[in-house]
């Protein structure tokens, strides 16, 4: 909660939209954040018994996952657990050598890359993955490519379909980056910026799609515990707001804590667990994994 | 407010579109008048003509990203197709020719883009000297192209739209520069729309684009397409306009490399950068040879000018993929605004 006010309150709220004033102030005015009430609800997202192996490596080990629709869900685990891996495979970028995607009841053996921005997913990307040459806006822009219908010559003669669809992009882009906040950025080019706000440009992006499902692979990687908080506010407020589910890497454990409603961790490319924040807390083998186990037979007795 | 706010900038500086309108009110205005037939035949001709090969290569290899290495060959398919279009169509008017050997420079570019769709880099590059080679090829071995002319070469049929004729040198340029800045035009409309965001897209992060639904495979023929139809008429404007008798050794890897190094030194992912590197280009040799045979006398002849140009040149591209590898149009806006002037813009 403070970490939502910290990150959007000091913006000057006339840059948001009115519904998302009206959140803001909701937000303010509630102690603790509820929890979502579609938390029981249908499975949005799901992974029935993925596998995943580089050569001999294997990186994804009979993985299932239920996602509920407008719940946000964090993916933890020590390095090289498989959690980028597994973002991959839900968007297509790896095919799962077993094993299926279930995106809003349809089920993929591989998920079509190209078609992922109309299946209603959205991803960031774990570096940065930005169009340096472009500028922000345009960046953001971009990010509406899925939902263009007119050709070249239309856009060159800027007439129709082109001129709309352009316009639209544009105002839709703009709403965004007042919602994160960036707006005072909106003509730099993107790679001209500095890292923390670059991750926020990739959500914008990412946002402006107006994704049912967005996968963020460590959106707080490298950041300052400020602007961790300031990016936690913003995928907290977008969950809220436009009702997103969300589905998160993070390796900040009391961000993850904080902010996500069930937490699944991975190790060694296997679930080990699966659960709300508290159950994971309390869970004996994620505790392990990540503290390391005690070998039993620690005075090697009987070798 | 927000009125205000959008007013504001635009009246503290001059609208962005008078830099390039009082250009070509000099251009069409000023020049024809007082330009000898030097100035038009051995320099703002070839510059026009390579300012827009320019302007074609930049949206391919500058926008979006796919290096080529093929671009005299789709010169030469423009020169050849206009010609045989202007040939052997009776009555086709020549500004249809022009427009029809755009298409056949487009079709057979994207044929050589095809191999773009597996390769990268370097790797694409030299898979795009097959068009290279190949075209240069089946314009020689088949004499049709040429109307079997024993030596190869054609000879440019007279321009002429709606019964004017462009003979004189001045006709001449300001028949190219009119076709030039359409095409320019066309070009900066393009890669300020969604089309040409894709293009920086696929350029920049070929994943992230496919992600976010840039259709990666079409928009690369599509940069190959529209790329190859602008150097094609940029072939034409050489051959009509420029040279008026070609021959397929005329567009040979020298060119290709010619037009890479325009947008090279003059400014990637730039469309004005065109023009500054092919103004260099053109130019540079003419002030070379100035100089040599000012300093040097007789010792500077045409054989030790060839081979300085190259070794000069060869150390300016070196030195401004160094020290400016945006190209002359960034050291240009620098400038510009140190001097704190209105015609630097971005």
């Amino acid at each position: 909660m403070h970490a939502m006010t910290f990150a959007l309150g000091g913006l000057g709220t006339s840059a948001f939209p009115s519904e998302v004033q009206e959140h803001l102030l909701d937000l303010a005015a509630r102690p603790t954040p509820q929890p979502h009430a579609a938390i029981s609800g249908d499975v949005l997202l799901g992974l029935e018994g993925v596998r995943l192996s580089f050569g001999g490596v294997t990186a994804l080990d009979n993985v299932d996952l239920a996602v509920r629709r407008g719940e946000i869900r964090a993916i933890i685990g020590p390095n090289g657990a498989g959690k980028s891996s597994l973002i991959n495979v839900i968007s297509g970028v790896y095919r799962p050598d077993r094993g299926h995607v279930l995106i809003g009841g349809h089920r993929y053996r591989a998920v079509p890359t190209d078609r992922l921005a109309r299946l209603g997913v959205a991803r960031t990307f774990q570096n940065l993955a930005l169009f340096k040459g472009l500028s922000v806006l345009d960046n953001v822009v971009a990010g509406r490519a899925h939902t263009v219908r007119s050709t070249f010559l239309g856009q060159i003669a800027r007439v129709g379909a082109a001129r709309r669809e352009e316009a639209d992009a544009r105002d839709r882009a703009r709403r965004i980056l007042a919602f994160l906040d960036l707006e005072h950025v909106a003509g730099r080019l993107a790679g001209t910026l500095p890292y923390g706000l670059q991750k926020r440009v990739e959500l914008a992006r990412a946002l402006v799609a107006e994704p049912e499902i967005l996968l963020l692979d460590e959106p707080m990687a490298g950041m300052t515990a400020t602007e961790k908080q300031e990016m936690a506010g913003f995928v907290r407020a977008t969950r809220d707001a436009y009702g997103t589910t969300v589905i998160l890497i993070e390796h900040d454990i009391g961000v993850v804590m904080e902010l996500s409603d069930r937490i699944a961790v991975l190790d060694y490319g296997r679930k080990i667990a699966d659960g709300t924040p508290e159950e994971v807390r309390a869970d004996q083998r994620v505790i392990d994994a990540y503290l390391g186990v005690v070998p039993e037979n620690e005075d090697g007795a009987g070798i | 407010m927000a009125s205000i706010a959008t007013v504001l900038p635009a009246s503290a500086t001059l609208p962005r579109w008078l830099a390039p309108v009082a250009l070509l009110a000099v251009a069409y205005l000023f020049v024809p008048f007082v330009g000898t037939s030097y100035l038009f035949e051995a320099i703002l001709l070839p510059f026009l003509a390579l300012s827009l090969a320019g302007v074609g290569l930049n949206l391919l290899t500058g926008y979006a990203g796919q290096v080529s290495l093929g671009s005299a060959a789709f010169m030469a398919v423009g020169a050849f197709a206009a010609y045989n279009f202007n040939l052997r169509v009776e009555g086709l008017p020549l500004v249809l020719s022009i427009v029809l050997a755009g298409f056949s420079a487009a079709a057979i570019g994207i044929v050589f883009g095809l191999p773009s769709l597996r390769l990268k880099g370097f790797y694409l590059a030299v898979s795009t000297l097959a068009a290279q080679f190949f075209v240069q090829w089946a314009l020689t071995k088949f004499g049709w192209f040429s109307n079997n002319s024993a030596s190869g070469v054609i000879d440019a049929p007279p321009l002429a739209i709606a019964g004017i004729t462009f003979e004189s040198a001045a006709d001449r340029y300001l028949f190219a520069l009119t076709i030039v800045t359409v095409l320019t035009f066309v070009a900066l409309r393009l890669v300020a729309s969604q089309t040409g965001r894709n293009f920086i897209a696929v350029r920049d992060n070929e994943t992230a684009a496919r992600i976010i639904g840039v259709p990666v495979l079409r928009t690369k023929l599509l940069a190959f397409a529209i790329s190859s139809f602008i150097i094609g008429v940029a072939g034409v404007l050489w051959a009509f306009a420029y040279l008026r008798t070609v021959e397929p050794a005329g567009f040979n890897l020298d060119r290709s490399f010619q037009v890479l190094f325009i947008i090279i030194i003059g400014g990637l992912a730039s469309i004005r950068g065109a023009f500054f590197g092919a103004a260099l280009i053109v130019v540079f040799p003419l002030v070379l040879s100035r100089l040599g045979a000012f300093f040097l006398g007789d010792i500077f002849d045409s054989g030790v000018l060839d081979m300085s140009q190259r070794i000069v040149l060869g150390g300016l591209i070196i030195l401004f993929l160094v020290l400016e590898p945006d190209g002359l149009v960034a050291l240009w806006d620098r400038n510009m605004r140190r001097f704190g002037s209105v015609f630097g813009r971005r």
